[in-house]
């Protein structure tokens, strides 16, 4: 792919000078450090793009296939480096596309900020061409946003976006620029925004909660710590790390939460959850004290709330006050950011080991390896499973790439069996369940994360959602592997139809096309898999690749993944087969 | 966890589109506003809103919790009725000939505590402030004469405790 421009500091101006808005714009990012974004041009944002080609060699533009693309790939970049993903698109439809990407971003706490186009402030509300409310659209969907509709708010505004998308819970934020105020002329300076007086980022830990969470875990006889990505986002593995080993307490995590924590570390007991593993699941309803670390206890975790933990004592460290007693009630909470807390509390934690409690996850887990896991990963039966192609992921990639999913059983098998030693490793939707979120979600983490490998591992389904993004793999060379784990179906539904109704199979079968010959059109590399015996071989041939390559795997149509907290279950109810 | 009626207070910056943010976030729980009244508050360029649902403690604080949550929202508080002085307004338009063809009319006037705004030859216009249900029995008292327009106000109220809300800001400002 083209090189990308080397990050430039550019030294904030002091003293103003006359520019237009749409300069104003790429001024204002390039002073936050932004050299990379996602787009898709159009009418209102025209004087941006004229803009974006004075500067090329400042600030690479990546045009995707679709604006939704834009917004998955601002999130995958900003997923595995940790920085603002920045998505660019026009008024009207361009930023309605935006939506699903916000949407996801919201709900997993991704910052982005996306500039739309609007039409000129004069025309505001006369439903002229490509005229869209996008702040009313976007307003349930964004931590923060604002329509510009002079020249001169630019610099003040693009400088509280960033600083809204970053700080504290982070969050997607979105400018929607008149085309008016792209063309007018402002006097241009630049100053960081470093706060907004209506908002406080992060709460500041309380010593006297510090203390009481400490006592609990210091008395706990079987303490369960259940973390997400508030870990991640706040930076905190470290501190979750030292925290686990030296209280010796089992650590269980959510789906958003995957790689803050080596998947091969002793006391990694699992990940939570409808599909998480059996062990983790039947003990938080056995445990005494359950320490939730930036997660924020969503359905797909907890099953039936009136049998989630009853028995515990529950601690819930948390940056965002308003998801302490949202789900579950919280017996402490530590609020701040995670990295604050947890190493504030470290130094008030008694060494411990819980031998007796551990055991009891080792034995859970031979349970779940002899029922389920054993024949995911190392099948007998003839077809192909998921499982094993996320097996020879790990073994080809030395556990070190950068696993990417998309929504479904592919993304269940992917988050069960993938393994990591690095953190901000897992890449997918979480919370929103976006289809077609991995294409473009791949394409920013490589961008994000360049000497790193990045697999994408897609269903046949959500494939399809976006698959016009194999354009952008094509135009810029992006080395993602693709794999789509192809069973015909929509996997998941099709699963629920079998277990609870009654197999009326409705609208899950598809008929696919050649999947080869489509990334053949794009000029990528392609291979399929329909037998065990070339799937060595062939993903091994993958990740030896230095150039984009999609690989198709063939697998089993009618595999369900399990274990299951059916919907409306209990935790302590999870089912193996 | 059974219904009550809660009075919301929000003190917020003065930025369009944050009621839009605000109402939202009662749309996505499926919760009525029953009342609503946006105003100046006792800080300079601070606004407060004022929002009546009728909902459990549990959901009134998760909708608290939101509101807080939003950037331009200093700070939200709730309250049940006893923890508040609330009142709402009410403008009744009535025929001018009533007024001294209908006896009782007078009597309601004066009863009622409410005063006459405004007199023309066609119609007089009478306020009355309250409780909702002082203003809805005048309503039922001057409803057989004929009511020519009524209107009534959100909810207006102010805390009996302290809402903290200018050391609150003083703390932001420091930060």
């Amino acid at each position: 792919m083209e090189t990308l421009k080397e990050k430039k500091t550019v030294q904030e101006q002091q003293k103003s000078v006359k520019i237009s808005g749409a300069e104003a714009i790429i001024h204002c990012l390039l002073a936050e450090g932004v050299d990379l974004i996602y787009g898709y041009p159009g009418g209102a944002i025209m004087p941006v793009y004229d803009e974006l080609y004075k500067f090329q060699d400042k600030l690479t533009h990546i045009l995707t296939r679709h604006e939704q693309g834009a917004t998955h790939a601002a999130q995958g970049y900003a997923r595995v480096s940790g920085r603002v993903g920045v998505a660019i698109a026009t008024s009207g439809p361009g930023a309605t596309n935006l939506v699903t990407g916000l949407a996801d971003a919201q709900i997993d706490s991704t910052p982005l900020v996306c500039i739309t186009g609007q039409v000129p402030r004069h025309l505001l509300g006369s439903d002229a061409f490509q005229e869209t409310d996008i702040i009313g659209i976007s307003t349930p969907v964004t931590k923060w946003n604002y329509q510009v509709t002079k020249a001169s708010e630019i610099p003040e505004i693009m400088a509280k976006a960033f600083y809204i998308a970053k700080s504290g819970r982070p969050g997607p934020v979105l400018v929607d620029i008149t085309k008016n105020a792209q063309f007018d002329e402002l006097d241009f300076s630049y100053t960081k925004c470093t706060g907004v007086r209506s908002y406080k980022p992060a709460p500041k830990p309380d010593a006297e909660a510090l203390k009481q969470a400490a006592d609990l875990i210091n008395n706990a006889k079987k303490p369960l710590i259940v973390w997400g990505q508030g870990v991640i986002l706040g930076k905190a593995e470290e501190e979750l790390k030292a925290l686990v080993e030296k209280a010796g307490i089992p650590a269980a995590w959510t789906i958003m939460g995957a790689s803050a924590l080596d998947t091969d570390h002793p006391l990694n007991v699992g990940m939570v959850g409808m599909h998480g593993n059996y062990g983790p699941n039947i003990l938080t309803n056995e445990c005494d004290v359950l320490i939730a670390i930036g997660m924020r206890f969503d359905d797909r975790v907890t099953g039936r709330l009136e049998d989630y933990a009853k028995q515990a004592k529950v601690i819930h460290f948390e940056i965002d006050p308003a998801e302490v007693n949202k789900n579950v009630h919280a017996d402490v909470a530590v609020l701040g950011n995670s990295k604050e807390t947890l190493s504030l509390i470290l130094s008030l934690i008694n060494p411990n080991t819980h031998k007796e409690w551990l055991q009891l996850f080792a034995e859970k887990y031979q349970i779940e390896y002899d029922t389920v896991i054993k024949n995911d990963i190392h099948p007998t039966k003839e077809g192909l499973t998921m499982g094993e192609v996320i097996e020879e992921i790990n073994l080809a990639s030395d556990q070190k790439a950068v696993i990417v999913t998309d929504v479904g059983q592919h993304q269940m098998i992917g988050c069960r069996y993938a393994k990591f030693k690095q953190s901000k490793s897992n890449i997918t939707s979480g919370g929103l369940g976006t289809m077609g979120f991995a294409l473009p979600a791949a394409i920013g983490a490589k961008m994000g994360a360049m000497d790193r490998e990045v697999v994408a591992i897609i269903g046949d389904g959500g494939y399809q959602m976006t698959i016009q993004e194999l354009g952008v793999i094509f135009q810029h060379n992006v080395p993602v592997k693709i794999v789509v784990l192809n069973n015909d179906h929509l996997g998941m539904v099709r699963q629920w139809q079998e277990l609870f109704f009654d197999r009326r199979y409705a609208s899950t079968v598809m008929t696919n096309p050649d999947f080869v010959k489509i990334a053949e059109g794009y000029h990528i590399e392609a291979k399929r898999v329909t037998e065990r015996k070339d799937l060595k071989s062939t993903v091994q041939e993958m990740m030896a690749s230095k150039n984009p390559y999609f690989l198709e795997v063939k697998v089993e149509k009618e595999d369900n993944v399990f274990p299951m907290i059916p919907s409306g279950a209990a935790v302590s109810e999870i089912r193996l087969k | 966890m059974k219904n009550e009626w809660f009075t919301i207070s929000v003190y917020s910056e003065n930025n369009v589109g944050l009621l839009n943010r605000i109402s939202g976030i009662f749309l996505k729980r499926h919760i009525n506003i029953e009342s609503l009244n946006v105003s100046k508050s006792e800080i300079d360029h601070v606004s407060k809103f004022t929002i009546v649902v009728n909902t459990t403690e549990k959901w009134v604080h998760n909708i608290v919790g939101q509101i807080e949550k939003q950037i331009e929202v200093i700070k939200a508080f709730y309250h049940t009725d006893d923890e508040t002085i609330y009142q709402e307004s009410a403008l009744f338009k009535i025929a001018s000939n009533l007024l001294f063809d209908e006896r009782q009319i007078q009597n309601i006037i004066k009863e009622s505590n409410s005063q006459i705004v405004t007199v023309s030859r066609e119609f007089f216009v009478l306020a009355k402030s309250g409780r909702r249900f002082e203003i809805d029995e005048m309503y039922e008292q001057l409803k057989p004469f004929g009511i020519m327009q009524f209107v009534r106000s959100g909810r207006i109220s102010v805390s009996k405790d302290e809402m903290q809300i200018s050391s609150l800001l003083r703390e932001f400002q420091h930060n």
